[in-house]
Order: C-alpha cells, then structure tokens, then sequence
C-alpha cells in the first residue's frame, strides 16, 4: 500500500514562545515536566505517524493525550510548532494560506465530534457548504449534495433542519458533508463519541460499509479503544502527546508491550478481535500416497487433501495411525468435516466446533490453509478471560 | 480647619471650556459633515412620516409588526397608534417615531461593522470596550452637554445625541454573539476552506444574529429614552409634550406625553424583542418561507414521510 499521509517529527507547543519549551522537550524533559517547569501546555512532544492509502487509522488516547491536537494539525486548524506533515509527499507545514485553503476545500475533509452543523440551514444546505466555499454553481453543488445524501441513507430528510434529526442522523449529515468534497483524506475527530451506544455500534457498520466502496484514507480520533479495535486497520495509542504504540489492532493486543497499553487490552474480547488465520497452524504432512497427502497438526486428527490442496476428507485419531503404517487413506477417511474461513473470528468458529473435532481452514476456493483445534481456539480466547477475570476479581477483594 | 473649597485649585471646568471652545471654532466643517446626512435622513423620514395619511400610517406599521414579529404583536401595535391619535398627541409622537427610526439606521451603520470589527481583532475590542463602558456609565443627560456646545440647539442636535448614545449596546452585542458562536462551527468553517470573509458571512454573521437583534432591541429602547431626554436641548416631539406640561403645570398634558411615551416604548420592545427570539414556526419563518414557495412545498412533501420513517430512526 501507498502511503497518504505521513506525520513526521511533529510538535505542538500551546505558546506564543515555544523556543524554550521545544529546547526542553528535545533535551528529554516530557509534557509534565515542561508544565511545571515553564507553565507552556505541550500538545504534541514529537509524534510521527504513516497513514496508507485506504485505511482507517485510528489515534487512539484518553482525554489530555494530544489526540484531537494531532487531528488538528493535520488540516492545520492548529499550527504545528515543529515538524512536517506530507500529504501525498507533500509538505502542508509549507503551504501558504491560499494553497492550504485548496487543500482544505478538496482534498482533506474533517467530520467533528458534536457534528458542527450549522443550525440555520437544512441538511443538504450544510452538505454543499464544502462546495459552496469552493464556489460551485448551486445547481451543480444540489446534485453532489443529493448524491452524497443518498450514499449515507438520508435522501429523504435533505430538507429538514438539524434539530430535527436524531444525533446519528445529525452525524450522518456531518459524514456527508466532508464526503461532498471528494477529499481523499477525512479527518473524524472522535466523530461518534457523542452518540448512544447503538447508534454509535450502527454508525461504524455504516463507516466500514461505506468505506468498502469509498476507499477513504481515514483518520479517526477516539477515546475508545473497543471502537479503534473494530474500525482500525492500524491504531496509534497516545499518551502526553507521544505515540505509546502504533500498530495492527491483533499485533497490539497480542503484544501490548507497556502497562499503558497493557491496561486497554485487558478488556478487549478477543474472540471478536483475532481471526481463524491467526491461531491456525499449517500443520505436516504425515504420509503421502496415490496423489494424496495426510496432513495433521497433532496425533488426534487430521485432513487428506488432493494434489491441488482440496480437502478430500477428515481422518480421526485411530483413521491416522492407521494412515501413518500404510494403509490406504480413501478407506480410512470420513467425508464430513468443519470448516472455516480464514478471516472469520474466533467466535464464529468456536460455534462450528463439533466436539474435539479438529477445524480446517480453507480459502473462498476450498484450498487447505491450516489446522484449527479447540484447544488452540480455547487458549487464544482465554488469555483475555483470564486477565479480565483477575482484575474482577481484584476489584472485589479491593471492594 | 481646612476646608474643601480651598483645594479647588485647578480650574478644569476653564480647561474644558476653552477645550470645546476651541473645537466649537477649529473643526466646524466636521461637525457639520457629521450632522448633514443625520439632518437629511431626519427631514426625510419626518417628512414621510407627517405627511402620510393617519390611516396609512397605522396599517404600515401593523404590517412591519406581523412581519417581523406576530399576529398578536401586530394588532398591539394597531391599538397603540389609534391610543395615541386619541390622546392628540400623533404629530409629537410622529417626530419621536421618526428620531427612533433615523437613530436605527446610524447606529446599525456604525455599530455592526464596529462590533464585527471588534469581534475580529482583540486589540480593537480593548480600545473600544473600554470608550463603550464610559459611553454606557454617562448619564443620558450629560450627553446633551457637548452637544450642545459642538451642534448647537434644536430637533437635529437632539438626533445626534440619539445616535451617541443608543450605539453602544449594538456594538457590544454584535461583538459578543460573533464571539460566542460555537468554537467547533468556526473550526467546521475553517477546516472545510473558508476565507475570512466567507467565515464572516456564512458562519459567524448568520449564527451571530439572534444576539445582534438582541442588541437591536437595547439600542431602541435606550434611543426612546434619549429621545425624550433631548427635548431639554430643544428637540421636539413627546419629550417636549412632557416639558411643556411641567412647565406650565398643566399636569394632564405632561401625563398624556408620558403615557403616549410608554406605549411607543413598549411596541417598539415587542417588534424588535420578538424579533431576537429564537426561530422556529415564527411568522418570520412563514414569512421566509413564502418566499421560496419550492421549498416549502418539498418540505411538506418530505414531512409526511417523517411519520413514516421516525419508527425505524429514532
């Protein structure tokens, strides 16, 4: 993948006279400490990031992490004090204020926390208002704006106002209105944190609908990470300004590598989060005969496939060892047998699972990937559970 | 024992006169630029306003009512101007009406671009703020002072006056609900490429206005009251009603002056009150919408499928 965006040395001081605190932070000293030191707030202490063409690119942090400045300095709503933004290898730090409205108006869109729609128009009234700035004839911005209205399912409420839509309507409005510039880049600074549960569940099946098709190079700011687990295609935690941990959302979970990060993935589900791929093993071929190979990952089963990696059958502990001294494997085998997309999630499998039976793993065409056992299944859902169970009950002797 | 009139030593009051004197005589031409376009609107809307019909006066102004505010803030209006045709004292009240209307159009003149300016730059605002508080703290009646010495007597210094002191709350308004519009909008407007001038136009100036015609509303009332206030320096209409009942002690007539007064005051706070609220299904709205008859009726098409629809959004 090609990369969009690229966040390079970036640092943001929240004074009129950063040279102290920049020397500060670049001989070591962390937000705390220059805020104490100087009283200068530190947004951003050193932060860089790359963003790929077509992903959801979650920034991750709590509240006072620098997230939604990062968000901000990526369209420049803030200047960054230090550092280069590249857009498409493009440095927008240098940009003047015309050419930096041009980006604005075409080519990075920004969708905001409470929707910050304008309460005097109607909806498609704020979803022109990217191509109205722009200067687009009115004709031609209705059309782009109906178009864009239907994409995000609310073509029937285009002449309505916006306290007279719902919060996730609202948000839809919002999502619309930076989708009618045609920016390939969108910033959403925590664009769903204000809205119920449900809808905000709703409102990400939308995102990743739309972005199936649209193919956006998104950033999204959020506070939560079981949001940035089930939209991100990468995810940067933050903490005082700095990147913690940037990474895919299974390799940061898997391995958190601080307690900071460490603290978020204790509650993570992982039976939602890894996928079938993930825990499966390719196994070995145990014995090969008249164009058919056994292929097993454990003495208690395995799969017989053909010369072009199709499963022919399912062989069980006693049908093995029969296999392994030679005898013939069509005998042998059992024509019914389990199997599982790669990239479905361990929930969905551990549903599948027939007793101990082993699970193949097989791609759209039938080809055998690997082997899947209850047990590893078991072990890799588990290594949460535990963690989670510890900290309750923690809590509880702490209670 | 030392007593207070052997301090008064320094001779401000001889300072300030040669001062005013001294700009009386220097910059005549200035002020009479200033007063020439107040005295030309002035005749004008006097003019209008004492030529026309009683009738068509009244039903002018029931109209401006129901478009700008209500039904039933429109028929107040109606029985307030037939009130005071019956108390006899229409041609007075006509010139007050006139000096309030003239007063409007200067200070909206000066004070929205004066408030949007200060909205804009910090530094302007802690230049103006603090002339407005001296402005806002000045009784009405010491206005009247250096008007005087630099426009002379009469109904046109009198409007000056008016315009002085009925500009302040327009400006501070002004300033106040351009700042006060919500951080994340401005950002919105900004982050989607506005320029400056867009920002003001489609942003901050449109979500700016309820706070504005709050303003407004200030700015009348304080322009009725000097508007009475100025019949001291010889500007007529209801205030010199009033002076003239003191002065001769007809109690009656100085009484009507007063009532009339209230009433005119009261209108005029309804109209321009009703027009700071907040918009929903107002008559202005209707108004509004009347004129872009399209939409109204697509907005009545889609309303029908709200029903519909609402069971699976909401």
């Amino acid at each position: 993948m090609t990369e969009r965006l690229r966040v390079e040395n970036v640092y943001k001081v929240f004074s009129n006279t950063p040279q102290k605190a920049m020397e500060r932070l670049a001989a070591g000293a962390d937000k705390d400490a220059v805020q104490a030191e100087l009283g200068v707030v530190v947004g951003l202490n050193d932060v860089s990031l790359s963003v790929p063409t077509g992903a959801i690119y979650m920034i991750m942090g709590l509240s006072g992490s620098g997230k939604s400045t990062l968000a901000r300095c990526v369209n420049r709503l803030y200047e960054p004090t230090a550092g280069r933004i590249l857009l498409d290898g493009e440095d927008i730090v240098q940009l003047n204020q015309n050419e930096l409205r041009q980006v604005r108006r075409t080519r990075i869109s920004m969708v905001f926390q409470h929707f910050a729609l304008l309460p005097n128009r109607t909806a498609i009234e704020n979803v022109e208002f990217g191509l109205k700035l722009r200067g687009l004839v009115p004709k031609k911005r209705r059309a782009r704006a109906e178009e864009v209205l239907a994409i995000v399912g609310l073509d029937r409420w285009a002449y309505h106002f916006p306290h007279e839509l719902s919060g996730g309507m609202r948000q839809r409005v919002g999502l619309a209105r930076a989708l009618a510039t045609d920016a390939d880049v969108l910033v959403m600074d925590e664009a769903f944190s204000a809205l119920d549960p449900l809808i905000r569940n709703e409102m990400q099946d939308e995102l990743l609908r739309l972005q199936h098709s649209l193919k956006k190079t998104i950033l999204f700011i959020t506070h939560d990470f079981q949001e940035a687990l089930k939209l991100g295609n990468m995810i940067a935690i933050m903490a005082d300004g700095r990147v913690m941990r940037e990474g895919t959302p299974q390799s940061i979970v898997l391995d958190p590598g601080t307690d900071y990060v460490a603290a978020f993935t204790n509650d993570v589900d992982r039976s939602r989060l890894f996928d079938a791929a993930s825990v499966m093993r390719p196994g070995s071929a145990v014995a090969e005969r008249d164009g058919i190979r056994v292929i097993a990952a454990s003495s208690t089963g395995g799969f017989a496939v053909d010369t072009k990696a199709r499963i022919l059958g399912r062989l069980d502990e006693a049908g093995l060892a029969k296999a392994k001294d030679g005898a013939d494997i069509r005998a042998v085998l059992a024509p019914d047998f389990v199997s599982v997309a790669p990239d479905s999630k361990l929930l969905d499998v551990a549903r599948k699972c027939r007793g101990i039976e082993d699970l193949a793993v097989t791609d759209s065409e039938g080809t055998f990937l690997g082997v899947l056992s209850p047990a590893s299944i078991l072990t890799a859902i588990a290594a949460s559970s535990n963690a989670g169970q510890e900290r309750h009950l923690e809590e509880k002797r702490h209670a | 024992m030392l007593n207070a009139d052997d301090l008064a030593v320094f001779p401000v009051d001889v300072w300030i006169s040669d001062a005013v004197q001294w700009v009386a005589l220097n910059l005549r031409p200035l002020f009479l630029a200033i007063k020439w376009p107040i005295e030309s609107l002035l005749t004008l809307i006097d003019g209008a306003m004492h030529d026309a019909p009683f009738p068509l006066v009244v039903i002018l102004f029931t109209a401006l009512a129901y478009m700008l505010a209500s039904r039933k803030i429109a028929i107040f209006t109606a029985i307030v101007l037939v009130l005071v045709a019956a108390m006899g004292v229409w041609d007075p009240a006509m010139t007050t009406l006139s000096l309030i209307t003239t007063a409007i159009f200067f200070c909206a003149l000066i004070g929205l671009p004066v408030g949007i300016w200060c909205a804009r730059s910090d530094r302007a605002w802690s230049i103006v703020r603090p002339i407005l508080d001296i402005m806002q703290t000045t009784p009405t009646f010491v206005y009247l002072v250096p008007v005087v010495m630099l426009f002379g007597v009469g109904t046109v210094p009198g409007q000056v006056a008016v315009v002085v002191a009925a500009v302040p709350p327009l400006i501070r308004f002004t300033n106040l609900g351009i700042r006060m519009v919500d951080r994340e909008i401005v950002e919105a407007g900004i982050a989607f490429g506005a320029s400056s001038r867009q920002l003001l136009w489609e942003i901050q100036i449109p979500m700016a206005i309820p706070t504005i015609l709050g303003g407004l509303n200030q700015t009348v009332l304080t322009a009725m009251v000097m508007s009475v206030v100025v019949a001291m320096i010889g500007a007529e209409g209801l205030g010199l009603v009033v002076l003239q009942g003191i002065g001769r002690l007809d109690v009656g007539r100085a009484v009507i002056g007063g009532i009339a007064i209230v009433l005119l005051a009261m209108m005029l706070d309804r109209i321009t009150q009703k027009m700071a609220e907040p918009k929903r299904a107002t008559a202005r709205s209707r108004w509004l919408a009347a004129l872009n008859l399209d939409r109204l009726l697509s907005r009545n098409g889609s309303s029908e499928t709200v029903a519909s629809q609402s069971g699976t959004n909401a």
